[in-house]
């Protein structure tokens, strides 16, 4: 299953973390639009939340039905297949990301059809279908506004929830005026949606297969359902004749009443709105409206080895709100990019090198991406631990590397520092010994009472700030000398 | 009341200023200050690093030196959030049922400072005295983890003389992250340069916050750039009384 994911994530070895970053934090464009979009969005947010007086609840509700959907993921996911079936609808089960695009191509070439729309989904972008489909002839036009704008660029989605929050008006100005050729536009927002929606118009009604993820599916009755702002994905789920849903597993729920729950807590955390605009709910097929065909893919793709983890599956309770996203204070200042993977930020921190699976060094870069400040903790609305789980990650990071990474593992000079530091921790005499030894030791670096540039990986630290050198006296010095020996 | 102090290795060997005036503050409130000498570090750098089995004879050690006391204080948000939220979960990685049950009830007793004298002591004005303009940055650590809440800042209120600034974005990481600021350097960068130009409009002469390994960053920031603002623990404010010289 090596070549499993060559084609759901970045193909060949992905840079880190570290290197990509370095490269976004000095776009000062992509700074200032970041910057801008985070900070308005989380107000808002903190607004929408605080006038629920039962917020924590909700949360602790929202959490407690995530783990029951994980913990009976599999009689879940049955009662949801037959419910589709039922209802008149077709369920298919993927292992992976090539078979998930294999089905829904012999979908779409079972409809004779080279064109298809998209509703914005996550999970395609996850397994490459667009680029699947057009190697297969097919082209999907993506529907939703900020897709678009990415599409259309070439570019990847940089936020799970806003695409293109790296890109200003300005900027979609010119993309749209060379790319849709619309003479004399104007950077306005309602003439910039025009623009799309003359474009997008046409291909509605044209498409025979429209293609959507799904927010939720309901194990009770079948019902799949499709959270949204701007009403294209109502479009493509209710005109062509065909619809292809591609959804990871671990987004069934139990039953239709759980929407409560959910309904307020996603719309707030996402977008900071009470409620969205459009909210499509379809159970299979009926006989005078709507689609014909209804086809329900189900893909694990690395989601049940997710499962396997007692500390690391919290991470499938994720409904893809993005507040995360939106409060971390590296995402604020990297940008999506950064992270290699169409999951950026806390959440594609810990996701992402757990689908891969760890032993690579980009995915593994990723839960070190992280200052563990705990903001997304405390934001996340089914409260994944997310600072838990990239502690968690980093541990099977080292370990890999010792265990695995044969004399060049061991020999890493993180490694070797680490270990004789914890021998060091591990005696209070030789620690003793280590801070004498330290404060002789920095002489050569102390210059004007302080130390202006460290060695090897410590000089990051000294790019940018001073460090006070060792004092004369450490504390327990001070204490033997004052205070008897304890 | 008898307590042990927990100094965290950071501190004994870089910030030992600190620690003196941790002990100054707990004896001049009438407590009877203990200092293990067999203790060193509680594990958070390999931990937080992913040197998890490293770290766990670091744990076995600090529950073995301080398991006999009622209470034990640390200057430092940051190492006791290791103790009390991350224990657990190093004891359940070691598969020792009877390291987990000694962290879980340990945990309770261990408090960092600003939530001893708050919370445990019920004391707010500690008779400190610091003419100066001051500004407090709410570290992440003793902020989410622990939640100590306003307790510094009830502290800070009393100290005499003091002028006290709110800082704006206050509750943003600065950027430290432990190893992250070394890992990942430019990143670590460029949010402590948003948290400089914070601390610099208030106009602060001192920025103070309860964790040094912050401050250490902040502090290195700030002297770097020299703006002449100070990084200055929490506990040194407290301990500087009416009329003294340190």
């Amino acid at each position: 299953m090596a070549t499993k994911f060559s084609d759901a994530f970045s193909p060949g070895p992905t840079p880190t973390f570290e290197q990509s970053a370095r490269e976004s934090l000095s776009d000062s464009q992509l700074r200032r639009n970041l910057g801008k979009a985070t900070q308005t969005i989380r107000h808002k947010r903190t607004v929408a939340v605080e006038e629920m007086p039962d917020w924590e609840d909700l949360r602790e509700a929202g959490r407690a039905l995530k783990e029951r959907v994980v913990r009976h993921l599999d009689e879940y996911l049955l009662q949801l297949e037959e419910a589709v079936k039922r209802a008149g609808g077709q369920v298919h089960w993927a292992r992976d990301a090539e078979e998930a695009n294999g089905i829904i191509t012999q979908i779409v070439k079972d409809q004779g059809s080279d064109e298809v729309v998209k509703v914005k989904s996550i999970a395609t972008d996850e397994t490459k279908l667009n680029e699947y489909l057009q190697r297969e002839g097919i082209h999907a036009f993506e529907t939703d506004l900020a897709e678009l704008i990415i599409q259309l660029a070439g570019e990847t989605s940089s936020h799970i929830l806003v695409p293109a929050i790296h890109k200003n008006r300005a900027e979609i100005q010119k993309l749209f005026a060379r790319e849709l050729g619309v003479r004399d536009l104007s950077d306005k927002p309602s003439d910039l949606t025009e623009a799309a929606r003359q474009y997008l118009r046409e291909k509605f009604l044209k498409a025979r297969v429209g293609i959507s993820g799904a927010n939720f599916a309901v194990a009770e009755t079948g019902t799949v359902c499709v959270v949204e702002s701007e009403g294209n994905g109502r479009m493509c789920t209710t005109l062509p004749p065909v619809l292809v849903t591609l959804m990871g597993i671990e987004k069934v729920i139990p039953a239709w009443r759980d929407f409560e729950v959910f309904m307020q807590l996603l719309p707030r955390s996402s977008t900071a709105e009470r409620m969205n605009p459009y909210t499509s709910f379809w159970t299979g097929v009926s006989n005078d409206d709507g689609p014909r065909e209804f086809h329900l893919v189900l893909m694990d793709n690395g989601r049940t080895d997710v499962l396997a983890d007692e500390i690391g599956r919290q991470t499938l309770n994720c409904i893809r709100c993005s507040a995360c996203l939106n409060v971390c204070p590296v995402y604020e200042r990297t940008g999506g990019h950064a992270y290699n993977s169409v999951y950026p930020g806390p959440i594609g921190a810990i996701l992402t090198p757990q689908l891969v699976g760890i032993g690579d060094p980009g995915p593994d870069s990723l839960p070190y991406a992280s200052s563990l400040c705990g903001a997304c903790y405390q934001v996340c609305p089914v409260k994944i631990n997310i600072p838990e789980v990239l502690v968690h990650l980093r541990g099977k990071v080292v370990r890999h590397k010792q265990d695995r990474g044969g004399p060049r593992g061991k020999l890493d000079p993180e490694n070797v520092a680490m270990q004789t530091v914890a021998k060091v921790f591990s005696d209070p005499e030789l620690y003793e010994r280590a801070q004498k030894f330290a404060r002789v030791g920095q002489w050569p670096l102390v210059r004007g009472g302080s130390i202006g540039r460290l060695p090897g990986r410590l000089a990051g630290w000294t790019a940018v700030r001073d460090l006070k050198p060792v004092p004369r006296q450490s504390f327990r010095e001070w204490w033997k000398e004052n205070r008897g020996a304890g | 009341m008898r307590a042990a102090l927990f100094i965290t290795c950071f501190n004994d060997t870089l910030f030992p200023e600190t620690g003196r005036a941790t002990v100054e503050v707990l004896e001049r409130l009438g407590v009877e200050v203990d200092f293990p000498l067999a203790q060193t570090c509680c594990g958070q750098m390999h931990f937080n690093t992913g040197y998890q089995r490293e770290a766990i004879p670091l744990v076995r050690r600090f529950v073995e030196v301080f398991d006999g006391y009622d209470a034990v204080v640390a200057p430092s948000g940051s190492c006791v959030s290791m103790v009390r939220e991350l224990y657990p979960m190093a004891a359940e990685l070691a598969g020792d049922p009877r390291l987990a049950e000694k962290v879980v009830e340990l945990g309770p007793r261990v408090f960092e400072l600003s939530e001893f004298l708050v919370r445990k002591l019920g004391v707010t004005d500690v008779g400190a005295y610091y003419p100066h303009r001051v500004t407090y940055h709410p570290t992440c650590h003793s902020l989410r983890m622990l939640k100590v809440g306003d307790a510094p800042l009830e502290l800070l209120r009393n100290v005499r003389g003091i002028d006290l600034v709110e800082l704006s974005e206050a509750e943003e990481c600065c950027g430290f992250g432990g190893t992250f600021a070394v890992k990942n350097a430019d990143t670590s960068a460029a949010m402590l340069s948003d948290k400089l130009r914070h601390v610099l409009d208030t106009g602060a002469e001192v920025c103070t916050a309860g964790d040094n390994s912050c401050l250490m960053h902040i502090g290195g920031g700030l002297g770097r750039l020299r703006t002449g603002v100070g990084a200055v623990h929490l506990a040194e404010i407290l301990a500087i009384q009416s009329g003294e010289r340190r």
